[in-house]
């Protein structure tokens, strides 16, 4: 053992570190509704993340009805086709996944376990779900609005975003969308400064950064990252939102339109390629970085197992973070580019594979001859193994320019970013839930509708994605509304759309189950105690659960070791919680 | 994209040397139950405000580094047109300048607990922002009335866009200056507080003065004379 000796700061000793002020709410709307509270504020967020992402899925059913059956529906014209897909995609991606992973489990998960009583600006953090539920207003607007929303593809590549021919281009479609995602980069923001304030000021006595659970290091990172990435999306969508409303030229080249010119001229459609991606590709860590951390501990709790190689992990986490701001070229080999940019971006994206290798590893050799629990949790997090390393395999063909090239903008790629960044993060998001359900309520979530969701939509997905890589490789483009009849492309590929088409359809049926489950067990689930997994981590230590505002009781926890010790060879039992000072006793006065 | 990378740069730099002070090459499965009296604790006594503000203040840099970029990028192009400078940018610059010198003021005013002196201060740096704001106002207005309009050609898009983003940011923090003016006639208040507030609104100033006199270079169109300097000292 290591005798790391108190350092002391110059005139404060660390006992003496301020409490924050919490706030009081006086009555039902200002305790539930407009509530400061952190927890409240990550169910808010994560309510509205789910309700707009059942919007998403059905999207998906009615694209996929299209793809599996040409022909077959009427309602779904190019028009609606190219809608579908749009939203579907920027929902998934900002609305689901990024405000889920951040403003629910970051909300939720950084005070608890890094043991402070709430954010540190917890009206700023009001602010930023407020804005977050308009922005997603907005954006439904957009399905009510005259043209519909925007059928610009998800990546809003001008020119053809804001001309008639794409559905909602010159309606209020694309209009509606750039302003939902301005409100969205600055809720966002505000949320932001709160969660990584939050873990640089409100740790706990005890709980120095590499104590901290690697969740917190997911989420906090991710953070970071996405508080320098959004303003580039931000940037693009007030220049694109001046070209469609004030008739500047910043991204609209000099265009004829149906034999009309147009007044725009001297734009660069590439510039916003560039500003897109510079969001979008840190925008896939800044997704999969907070699925890393949560995994981590979800298979260490669940093997009753230390993390294997916790200072890697914690570096490969902040190494990727830092090496996603320079690979976001890769995403336009097609574009046009110096042959040198190209070699350098490739570069840069196949040196992401090394951290992200290392990470895969450590879970690998944290699960072997690990006294493996196969609960809910676990399964997710296991499924989520398999699927990120299938989908970073795919991730490793496309970073080179030569196979990507004829690879770009197939049903290839939409396998593979499907894998990597949609199912793998969407089973983490499964596994969380499942695993923090019985904190957030007191009450564990039904295992056979568990059980049941788990290998349909496991099983389900990969018959979903599989076949779509084999039809990617033939050449099936994406974004096509209908194929028609192609010399290369043979008469199984429409069977393998349709058998893709029916298992989409019973994936997006499991989730109601588990929607179900989420409100069954809320009344009917099993009661769960404090600590159902026997987990370490600070919020499974709280005197209450549900924890109530302000977490703690009288006395904010006192941290004495890391968050992963389990199985530790002549303690009483398999775990030591993070607040236990065993082998030695509490001194009084600190714990 | 170059700005952009190095202001990225920049931020890794001190994000790196901010963890390798918080030990993150330490052993934490080592360390346990050992300095259980007296748990260390790594968290910096600055107040948490000025820390919000602080990364709040480099995502601004990120968004005008992002601008910037923008800017650079497009005038590669062979048809790159600047419109005219304004002359009266270089008032605006000075009066900006005496905004912040006028908050640093009122911060040293604040820690001396001269009162009436901070008051003054603050007014005075409210007041020139207010110039600043309408100077940039006349700006645009002489533009547009040499035919230079916001749509007539991308040189000129990005001069309002840039100016615009910038004023409203500055419009911002008026807000919050004109609001810890107001705390300087409340008695009951905790000068630490009072004093935290003037230093939060300080630093916003300067900072906005710093992106404001790189956007000046960069409108001015030094930048390139710069950037092409640099090439050749490089070469």
């Amino acid at each position: 053992m290591v005798d790391a000796t108190p350092r002391m700061h110059e005139g404060i000793s660390p006992a003496e570190v301020p409490e924050l002020e919490l706030y009081h709410p006086k009555g039902w709307w200002t305790t539930y509704v407009f509530s400061q509270d952190a927890k409240i504020i990550a169910i808010q967020y994560a309510g509205t993340a789910m309700a707009i992402g059942l919007v998403a899925l059905v999207l998906s059913w009615l694209m996929r009805l299209q793809l599996g059956f040409p022909g077959t529906f009427d309602f779904i014209t190019p028009d609606a086709y190219y809608q579908f897909i749009t939203m579907h995609g920027m929902i998934m991606v900002i609305y689901l996944l990024t405000a889920l992973f951040l403003g629910g489990f970051g909300n939720y998960l950084i005070p608890l376990m890094v043991g402070a009583r709430d954010m540190v600006f917890p009206y700023v953090n009001m602010l930023s779900y407020w804005i977050y539920l308009l922005a997603v207003i907005v954006l439904v607007a957009s399905f009510f609005a005259p043209g519909g929303p925007t059928g610009a593809g998800w990546t809003l590549y001008p020119p053809q975003a804001i001309l008639s021919g794409t559905p909602g281009g010159q309606d209020w479609g694309i209009i509606l969308m750039l302003a939902s995602l301005i409100l969205f980069i600055i809720g966002f923001t505000m949320g932001g400064l709160n969660y990584v304030v939050t873990v640089i000021q409100g740790r706990t006595r005890g709980m120095t950064l590499m104590r901290m659970p690697l969740t917190v290091w997911g989420i906090f990172t991710a953070t970071v990252m996405a508080l320098l990435a959004f303003p580039a999306l931000f940037v693009a969508c007030v220049m694109m939102l001046f070209d469609r409303l004030l008739g500047t030229s910043f991204f609209m080249p000099a265009l004829v339109e149906m034999g009309e010119q147009l007044s725009y001229g001297g734009g660069s459609p590439i510039l916003f390629q560039h500003l897109f991606w510079f969001f979008g590709h840190p925008e896939v860590y800044i997704v999969a970085l907070p699925a890393f951390g949560i995994v981590s501990d979800l298979i260490s709790t669940h093997a009753r197992k230390n993390i294997f190689g916790y200072r890697m992990m914690v570096w490969a986490i902040v190494v990727i973070g830092a090496l996603s701001f320079i690979v976001w070229a890769h995403h336009m080999y097609v574009s046009g580019m110096h042959p040198w940019f190209g070699f350098f971006f490739a570069t840069t994206t196949l040196i992401i594979a090394i951290p992200t290798a290392i990470k895969v590893y450590n879970w690998v050799l944290t699960l072997w001859r690990g006294d493996i629990h196969l609960t809910i949790p676990m399964l997710f997090a296991l499924a989520f193994i398999v699927t990120f390393v299938n989908g970073g395999l795919t991730g490793l063909f496309l970073g080179n320019v030569v196979v990507d090239v004829p690879l770009s903008d197939t049903m290839f790629v939409v396998a593979h970013f499907h894998m990597v960044m949609g199912v793998a993060p969407i089973l983490v998001i499964f596994g969380a839930i499942y695993h923090w359900y019985p904190k957030i309520t007191g009450r564990m979530l039904d295992e056979w509708m568990g059980q049941f969701h788990f290998w349909v939509t496991f099983v389900g997905a990969y018959a979903i994605f599989f076949p779509m890589h084999y039809v990617g490789l033939v050449g099936v483009p994406r974004r096509y509304v209908e194929i028609g009849e192609s010399a290369f492309i043979p008469p199984s590929v429409q069977d393998l759309n349709a058998f893709i088409t029916v298992a989409a359809l019973i994936v997006g049926f499991a989730q109601m189950v588990f929607l179900f489950n989420l409100f069954w067990s809320l009344r009917y689930g099993r009661e769960a105690g404090g600590n159902p997994w026997r987990a370490t981590s600070l919020e499974w230590q709280t005197p209450t659960t549900p924890p109530p505002h302000g977490n703690w009781g009288d006395e904010r926890p006192v941290v004495y070791r890391w968050a992963y010790d389990y199985s530790v060879p002549g303690a009483p039992q398999d775990f030591i919680p993070q607040n236990d000072p065993w082998p030695q006793k509490a001194v009084a006065g600190t714990a | 994209m170059s700005v952009i990378l190095v202001f990225i740069l920049v931020v890794a730099g001190f994000s790196f040397w901010w963890l390798l002070q918080h030990r993150v090459l330490s052993k934490p499965w080592l360390e346990h139950g050992v300095h259980a009296a007296l748990p260390e604790t790594d968290i910096s006594n600055m107040p948490t405000a000025k820390i919000g503000l602080g990364i709040f203040l480099a995502v601004i840099g990120a968004l005008f580094a992002l601008f910037a970029s923008a800017y650079f990028m497009r005038m590669e192009y062979s048809d790159w047109q600047a419109p005219p400078l304004p002359r009266i940018l270089w008032i605006n610059t000075g009066v900006l300048i005496l905004a912040s010198i006028a908050l640093h003021c009122a911060v040293r005013a604040v820690r001396e607990r001269r009162m009436g002196m901070t008051r003054l201060a603050l007014v005075t740096g409210g007041f020139a922002t207010l110039v600043f704001l309408t100077g940039q106002l006349t700006a645009w207005r002489d533009l547009s009335a040499g035919g230079h309009f916001l749509d007539s050609n991308p040189a000129n898009g990005f001069f309002y866009l840039i100016t615009g983003a910038h004023g409203l940011h500055i419009l911002g923090g008026l807000v919050a200056l004109g609001r810890t003016t107001a705390k300087t006639w409340d008695e009951t208040l905790p000068t630490e507080r009072l004093r935290l507030s003037v230093e939060l609104c300080a630093a916003y100033w300067h900072f906005l003065l710093l992106i404001w006199l790189g956007l000046f270079v960069l409108l001015a169109g030094w930048a390139g004379d710069l950037v092409a300097l640099c090439r050749q000292l490089l070469t």
